[in-house]
């Protein structure tokens, strides 16, 4: 539904993004994940049209966007820091959008009741925005966005500012959000949690190139390169006659005394960190300057003791080949 | 609550030494009477506020008025599209824009509103050029009139209202503009409901400080107007100076200040949205 065709950007001579294709489908819940520089802010303000690209289109529904202003794209971006028309209620802040639309008033009316609903922030609608929690001011930045009825909803780390129990309880009711709305929605993050969570797919980015595009699930038990095995959940990297592989934590076996010496590896304890459920073992391996998590079995009752030798083991089925 | 009182204590006292004190000379002097060498002398009478009704001061006060606002109509209307280029350009430009607004500061006020005289008058450059390019026949009367009194009062008050303009503009959040062209604004819609209310208090604070420096203004009166062009201000100045009679003065001045805290009032009120009534409560 949306296409970016080899879309490249350069800031000043810099390359921002290289050529990336990409097609997002409709009612897809896509994440752009990456740390900060990474792009993928580009990249939405890109489909938004507060950017040009430097080549490259952008096509919506098999239309070209890449000329349009912003203000004739039938999306809508929610802004990381809300951007809320600070002299306005929330009800004036929802109805922005259609009031440029011209839409009759009664009209009006009737989709800032649903996307106030929807949001729920039916009370609050005479207030301002300064009235407003950081939550409440985030759901005021979606009702706003939803209320236009968009194709294509942007976000641009839209929980970042937001501490993490509401944060966790947000993304819950986002996911709800997309899926009854069925909107595609472009979501942007650099909390792989968060992008796994709630993603269709996830697009994992590292300075202005796609590492890997796939399900969450794909992501995390193939990664395609170093970067996504590593920025993409907890991984440990060996390698093996130049060839790189990765263990997830929790794929990893802990070995004692005399079992020790057949495992693949072994080292000394370094830490045990209880991590509310689950043990998760720090151990610093002989002969090598590395440490490697791991994660051990809920029902695993051992006693370790800081400095102990260890054997680490693993299933020859649980190594992922890294490509690059 | 107890220490912000205490410690709100000496601008206080700068304020109660400084301006009320002598605001209250002032009001008490109006009522006073004066002898025949202009003395003032203690005899409570309202002579110098029945003066006042006299219809050539009535004209002059209602011209004071009339030419303030002028003033500062004109100089808001300048100034936005002023304030507004140097706060969206780059930030050599701004840093030179501010400069630029600034520079007329730093050459004495006098040589400057001279400059004019030297510009305007009947054998002036303005003059000479038109009747050298053929569009007159004979020099036009621009000294001495309305006219030259309200383009100087507008040149000598401009940067008052560029600068907080400039402010508002300047610490207004730029995402806003963003997020108004997302939601389908043009340029012109996002100004209208955007740029403009979010700039409120700056017009507010150039409008007010324009409008009360004109009705103080005599100078650029004295040396623009001529006799025919006198303002409030310059009847005041020859009440207390050349005329000695500081009770009509002191009136004249009671009754400005008077106006003038009415007219900003009003003009508050006008401009002040629910959204801002809102906002001093919760701080």
């Amino acid at each position: 539904m949306i296409e970016l065709a080899a879309v490249e950007k350069h800031f000043a001579g810099q390359v921002a993004l290289h050529p990336l294709s990409l097609t997002i489908k409709e009612g897809e819940f896509l994440t752009l994940l990456g740390p900060s520089g990474c792009g993928k802010t580009t990249i939405l303000r890109m489909i938004a049209g507060f950017e040009q690209p430097t080549s490259g289109k952008i096509l919506l529904d098999g239309q070209d966007l890449t000329n349009l202003p912003p203000n004739r794209r039938d999306l809508n971006l929610v802004f990381q820091h809300y951007a809320l028309f600070p002299h306005m209620t929330v009800e004036e802040n929802v109805a922005f959008g259609l009031k440029m639309k011209k839409m009759p008033a009664k009209q009006q009316q009737e989709r800032v009741r649903e996307a106030v609903e929807m949001t729920q922030l039916t009370a609050l609608t005479k207030r301002y925005p300064h009235q407003l929690s950081g939550g409440q001011q985030q759901r005021v930045a979606i009702a706003r966005a939803i209320a236009n009825k968009p194709r294509v909803l942007l976000l641009d780390e839209p929980l970042g500012a937001l501490d993490l129990q509401l944060r966790k309880s947000l993304q819950g009711e986002l996911k709800q959000l997309q899926r009854s709305l069925g909107i595609t929605f472009v979501y942007v993050t650099h909390d792989q949690e968060e992008a796994m969570m709630m993603s269709d797919r996830i697009v994992v980015m590292n300075s202005g190139q796609v590492e890997q595009i796939g399900t969450p699930r794909e992501i995390y038990a193939q990664p395609a390169t170093l970067f996504s095995a590593t920025f993409v959940g907890e991984n440990n990297i060996f390698s093996r006659d130049g060839q790189m592989f990765a263990v997830r934590p929790e794929k990893l076996k802990v070995v004692r005394g005399g079992e020790s010496g057949e495992s693949k590896r072994s080292g000394e304890l370094q830490d045990v960190l209880y991590l509310g459920g689950v043990h998760k073992l720090i151990v610093q391996l002989d002969n090598e300057p590395m440490t490697v998590s791991v994660v051990l079995d809920v029902d695993d009752e051992r006693t370790w003791q800081i400095g102990e030798t260890v054997g680490v083991d693993w299933k020859p089925e649980d190594e992922v080949v890294i490509g690059s | 609550m107890k220490k912000s009182g205490l410690s709100m204590l000496p601008v206080l006292l700068w304020l109660c030494l400084f301006l009320v004190v002598p605001m209250l000379i002032v009001v008490g002097i109006s009522f006073m009477g004066r002898d025949d060498l202009g003395n003032v002398v203690l005899d409570f009478n309202l002579d110098a506020y029945a003066l006042f009704f006299d219809p050539l001061y009535l004209g002059i006060y209602w011209d004071t008025i009339v030419l303030s606002v002028l003033t500062t109509a004109l100089c808001l209307l300048l100034s936005y599209p002023l304030a507004y280029y140097i706060a969206n350009a780059g930030p050599r430009m701004q840093t030179w824009g501010l400069v630029l607004i600034t520079v007329p500061f730093w050459i004495n006020f006098l040589i400057r509103t001279y400059a004019w005289v030297l510009l305007l008058r009947t054998q002036g450059v303005v003059n000479e050029l038109l009747l050298g390019m053929g569009l007159i026949s004979e020099p036009l009367q621009m000294l001495y009139t309305k006219g030259a009194v309200l383009l100087g009062m507008v040149y000598t008050f401009i940067p008052f209202m560029v600068l907080p303009i400039y402010v508002a503009l300047e610490q207004m959040d730029k995402k806003l503009l963003e997020a108004a062209n997302d939601l389908g604004a043009t340029r012109w819609r996002s100004f209208w409901h955007i740029t403009l209310p979010q700039t409120k208090s700056g017009i507010m604070t150039g409008s007010v400080l324009v409008y009360v420096s004109t009705t103080g203004m005599f100078v650029v009166t004295d040396i623009l107007g001529g006799a025919k062009s006198a303002m409030i201000s310059n009847i005041i100045q020859s009440q207390y100076l050349g005329a000695r009679n500081w009770p009509f003065g002191s009136a004249l001045s009671v009754i400005f200040v008077i106006t003038s805290l009415i007219l900003i009032a009003l003009f508050n009120r006008a401009m002040t949205s629910r959204y801002q009534k809102v906002r001093e409560v919760r701080s």
